[in-house]
């Protein structure tokens, strides 16, 4: 089936027990009922979660690869980011 | 017949649409046009085939002659299946396979509905959980027929002629038998016959929706409900029933 009649989607689940969506894959569709209907039987078989979003994988904004060493290669060396400097109370116990 | 044979007979016609259907759908496994449609297909199969097996255990149980679910499913004979001939129909292309899917659960989505309400306090059960999966398979064949009657050329003429070849073969889901009229008196089963309207309009607004017509029907097919299947059927059971038949008491 060719990619222009079946776009490509990414799937998002939300298990039962979790609090947010997480990627869990992608799949082929022509729309987004049938996309979501794909989703559900694909992705949700295994009582995998009870939310699913979808949205088309072209509408998704990703980083770039190459350019991975100027995005997060910088923040490498700057532990002092991390709020791990400071005395806690006693009486704040554990946080 | 008494009630109870009457009982034993309508749920093994019941369990035997569901097994045979659920059996055609799952020859689909691997081979579908795309994984999704593997995958939904498979789901449906075993989706027909759980509710099958509920409904064969309960037959066993009341008819008390020691048949288990596999006895029911595995060791009859052509002529002791009473599966309506639609469901036994071969898969043909992507467009017959979910249009006969789509016959078949905008009837039985029905017919479970009216379960509920059963006086069989078994059947309730078995209903309230079918409905709901049911429901969903009413909602993926109808949306496919929609696609392909309103996507492109060759979609299009595919359904057309899966509902041209298959349409001749729902009227036998109406029928009622003499075993299913002693059912429906006693309120155990639904009267199909007072589904068909509903079933009809259904099927209409998705056709509407599918630009496709329903079909006139000339000559219907029917013969299952009284055991005389199509030449199909008989290479079906071969398939179904190999590893029974041939390593009797099996199990895994």
């Amino acid at each position: 089936m060719s990619e222009s009649f079946t776009p490509l989607w990414e799937v998002f689940i939300r298990s039962r027990n979790g609090l947010d969506h997480k990627h869990v894959g992608s799949l082929h569709a022509a729309d987004a009922t049938l996309a979501m209907q794909a989703a559900r039987d694909v992705y949700t078989r295994r009582e995998e979660g009870n939310s699913i979003w979808i949205v088309q994988s072209k509408d998704i904004v990703a980083s770039d690869p190459d350019k991975e060493a100027e995005n997060f290669d910088p923040a490498v060396d700057k532990v002092y980011r991390h709020p791990s400097f400071y005395e806690i109370p006693d009486e704040i116990g554990h946080m | 017949m008494d009630t109870r044979e009457a009982l034993v007979h309508s749920l093994i016609t019941l369990g035997d649409d569901h097994l045979i259907l659920g059996h055609r759908l799952s020859e689909w496994s691997g081979h579908a046009p795309m994984l999704e449609e593997d995958l939904s297909m498979s789901n449906m199969a075993l989706d027909l085939i759980g509710q099958a097996r509920n409904i064969y255990t309960y037959a066993g149980e009341v008819e008390g002659k020691g048949r288990d679910e596999d006895a029911l499913a595995y060791l009859r004979t052509e002529r002791e299946y009473y599966n309506v001939l639609m469901v036994e129909r071969p898969n043909g292309d992507f467009a017959h396979t979910m249009l006969r899917q789509f016959y078949f659960a905008v009837y039985m989505q029905a017919s479970w509905a009216a379960m509920v309400e059963s006086k069989d306090e078994t059947l309730r059960g078995i209903a309230g959980k079918a409905v709901k999966e049911i429901s969903y398979h009413v909602r993926h064949a109808g949306e496919w027929v929609v696609r392909m009657g309103d996507g492109t050329e060759e979609s299009a003429e595919r359904i057309k002629s899966a509902a041209a070849a298959l349409h001749r073969y729902t009227n036998e889901l109406f029928t009622v038998n003499s075993a299913l009229q002693i059912c429906i008196d006693a309120g155990s089963l639904p009267d199909p016959s007072k589904l068909r309207d509903s079933w009809n309009n259904s099927i209409s607004q998705v056709f509407k929706q599918a630009f496709l017509e329903v079909p006139e029907v000339a000559a219907p097919q029917e013969g299952g409900r009284d055991g005389r299947h199509t030449e199909d059927f008989g290479h079906l059971l071969s398939d179904l029933q190999y590893l029974q038949r041939t390593y009797p008491g099996q199990k895994w």
